[in-house]
């Protein structure tokens, strides 16, 4: 009889060959999905834009006249977005230490900040700022239209985001807090240089999806007059009865940003779990 | 015991905690002597992690006081608030060293940045001032090499000799360890105790919760026993460990070397 290794041998191939094969065939298989996946959507997005401009209804030439002053609002669209999301984390940073304050006036601060924003719809805070505000406030008759903008979509998010910081304070491991104590650091001190930048670090992943929530809602600063991408397509749009074309190029362009946008996230993020943690 | 005994460095008396309706601590005095090392030891549930909190007051007692050198602290749970028992509070912390169960390493801070980060913002230490003392107290706990890695690439047992390292950068008067090797892998926790063995013959003043009856043995001027939140007994760790008077401590001991 043939020993058993011997036999196992003969009828198998190399180890390391099967795990080669095994490789192989599922980096063919990974390939053919993702090429799946690129042509479907190559032939949805295609056939739409066939169907679109093969109908007659939409004026390409106009299209082509036009594309570059709307696309012009993409900047401040992009520009709005990104002011505002940095503000909007001071205004969180400083909800979530409210929310999270022993001292009852702080907290209710807080709380009731949070609960009128988040209360009331985000349109009407937009409207409110830039209408409203100047009536108790004269000076704010002066603001250009895009910082009253940013401050009402900062206002707002920050008050989302105040529940995010919030939580993001309260993942990081009570230890951090005993050790920084039990080294003598003073309350502020262990908030600002022990547990903030562990927060931050955890929030950043959420922050990212509320960049992306805020490149869209910035549209709504086009009602008060800001000449970001919205507003662009919207104002050539009616004034040449031509809002088919532009508004679907300011749609394709959010579409795109956010498309831009969430894969520079995924790498973020990536970057993150990997990283020095 | 390489050091004659100083003076009393930590004095703490009548220390009473409770959680809620739970008498975790009821009555205890303690004293520890410059280069004294005292091991504390007890079934969990015992009330000695408890005790070692409250001498910092990372747990704030119930009734009693606590001295650490100069400073003076009364239990004073009602006015915690109040801003002048707190600054008493954080002045008594800079005097004592705490090395924890699970190392509590800043993770965002390398192992440098970890040790110079109270120094110079606590204590106001110049950064290259700081620097070199926490190169000398990284060399003193073998991890020179790992000043610039962030704690999540070392190993459990270098987390916890850059915790010491942390501690010491802080020149307290007194080491608290709360069960410094509870954490480790079995491999990993002669070297943590080899450190910890080296800072107590040179005269560092240590109190120390563990159940490595080997440190204490090795290490200790004295090894303090508690049980239900009391020290039932106290003596040379020949006297407690070799020759114990009291049953509970003889029943103690008998269970941990069964394990």
């Amino acid at each position: 009889m043939i020993p058993r290794g011997t036999q196992h041998a003969a009828l198998l191939p190399e180890p390391a060959s099967v795990v080669e094969q095994i490789r192989l065939a599922r980096s063919r298989a990974s390939l053919r999905f993702r090429l799946t996946f690129v042509a479907a959507w190559v032939v949805l997005v295609g056939g739409f834009v066939y169907l679109l401009v093969s109908g007659g209804k939409f004026d390409v030439g106009f299209v082509s006249t036009w594309w570059r002053f709307i696309l012009g609002g993409a900047g401040i669209t992009i520009l709005v977005a990104i002011v505002s999301i940095v503000l909007a984390v001071v205004f969180a940073v400083l909800g979530a230490l409210g929310r999270l304050s022993k001292h009852a006036t702080v907290y209710a601060v807080a709380t009731l900040y949070v609960s009128i924003v988040r209360g009331t719809p985000l349109i009407v805070q937009v409207i409110f700022v830039y209408l409203a505000l100047p009536q108790i406030i004269p000076e704010a008759a002066k603001v250009p239209a895009i910082e009253l903008g940013i401050f009402a979509l900062a206002f707002n998010y920050g008050a989302y985001m105040t529940e995010i910081f919030r939580a993001g304070i309260q993942a990081v491991p009570g230890g951090q807090r005993e050790a920084a104590e039990a080294l003598g650091m003073r309350e502020g001190q262990v908030m600002r240089r022990v547990v903030l930048p562990q927060a931050i670090r955890i929030v950043i992943p959420a922050i990212g999806n509320e960049f992306i929530s805020m490149l869209k809602d910035s549209a709504l600063v086009s009602l008060i007059t800001v000449q970001e991408l919205l507003w662009r397509a919207n104002t050539v749009g009616s004034e040449n009865f031509k809002t088919l074309e532009t508004l679907s190029i300011a749609a394709a362009v959010y579409w795109l940003l956010t498309i831009i946008f969430s894969l520079f996230q995924d790498r973020l993020e990536r970057r993150l779990a990997a990283g020095d943690r | 015991m390489s050091v004659a005994l100083g003076e009393v460095v930590v004095h703490g008396s009548g220390i009473h905690k409770f959680f809620g309706q739970n008498h975790v601590l009821r009555g205890v005095d303690l004293d520890v002597r410059q280069h004294e090392t005292v091991v504390i030891i007890g079934r969990s549930g015992s009330g000695k992690t408890t005790l070692l909190r409250c001498l910092n007051f990372l747990e704030e007692p119930s009734l009693g006081s606590v001295t650490i050198g100069d400073i003076n602290v009364d239990a004073d749970p009602l006015r915690t608030r109040s801003r002048q028992h707190r600054e008493k509070i954080r002045q008594l912390r800079m005097r004592a060293g705490m090395v924890f169960q699970e190392f509590n390493l800043f993770p965002h801070m390398t192992v440098l940045q970890n040790c110079i980060e109270a120094p110079v913002h606590v204590r106001g230490v110049p950064r290259a001032a700081a620097i070199e003392t926490a190169e000398r107290f990284l060399n003193k706990v073998h991890l020179s090499e790992k000043r610039d890695e962030y704690p999540a690439r070392l190993s459990g047992g270098q987390k916890q000799r850059a915790a010491i390292a942390r501690a010491l950068c802080m020149e307290p008067q007194v080491l608290l360890f709360d069960e410094p090797t509870s954490a480790l892998d079995p491999e990993l926790i002669g070297e943590v105790v080899v450190v910890m063995e080296e800072l107590a013959h040179e005269g560092s003043t240590m109190i120390v919760v563990s159940h490595e009856m080997q440190f204490a043995r090795e290490a200790a001027d004295r090894v303090v026993y508690v049980e239900e939140g009391l020290i039932l007994e106290e003596g040379t760790p020949e006297q407690i460990l070799d020759d114990p008077q009291r049953d509970e401590t003889r029943q103690f001991l008998r269970r941990l070397l069964l394990r």
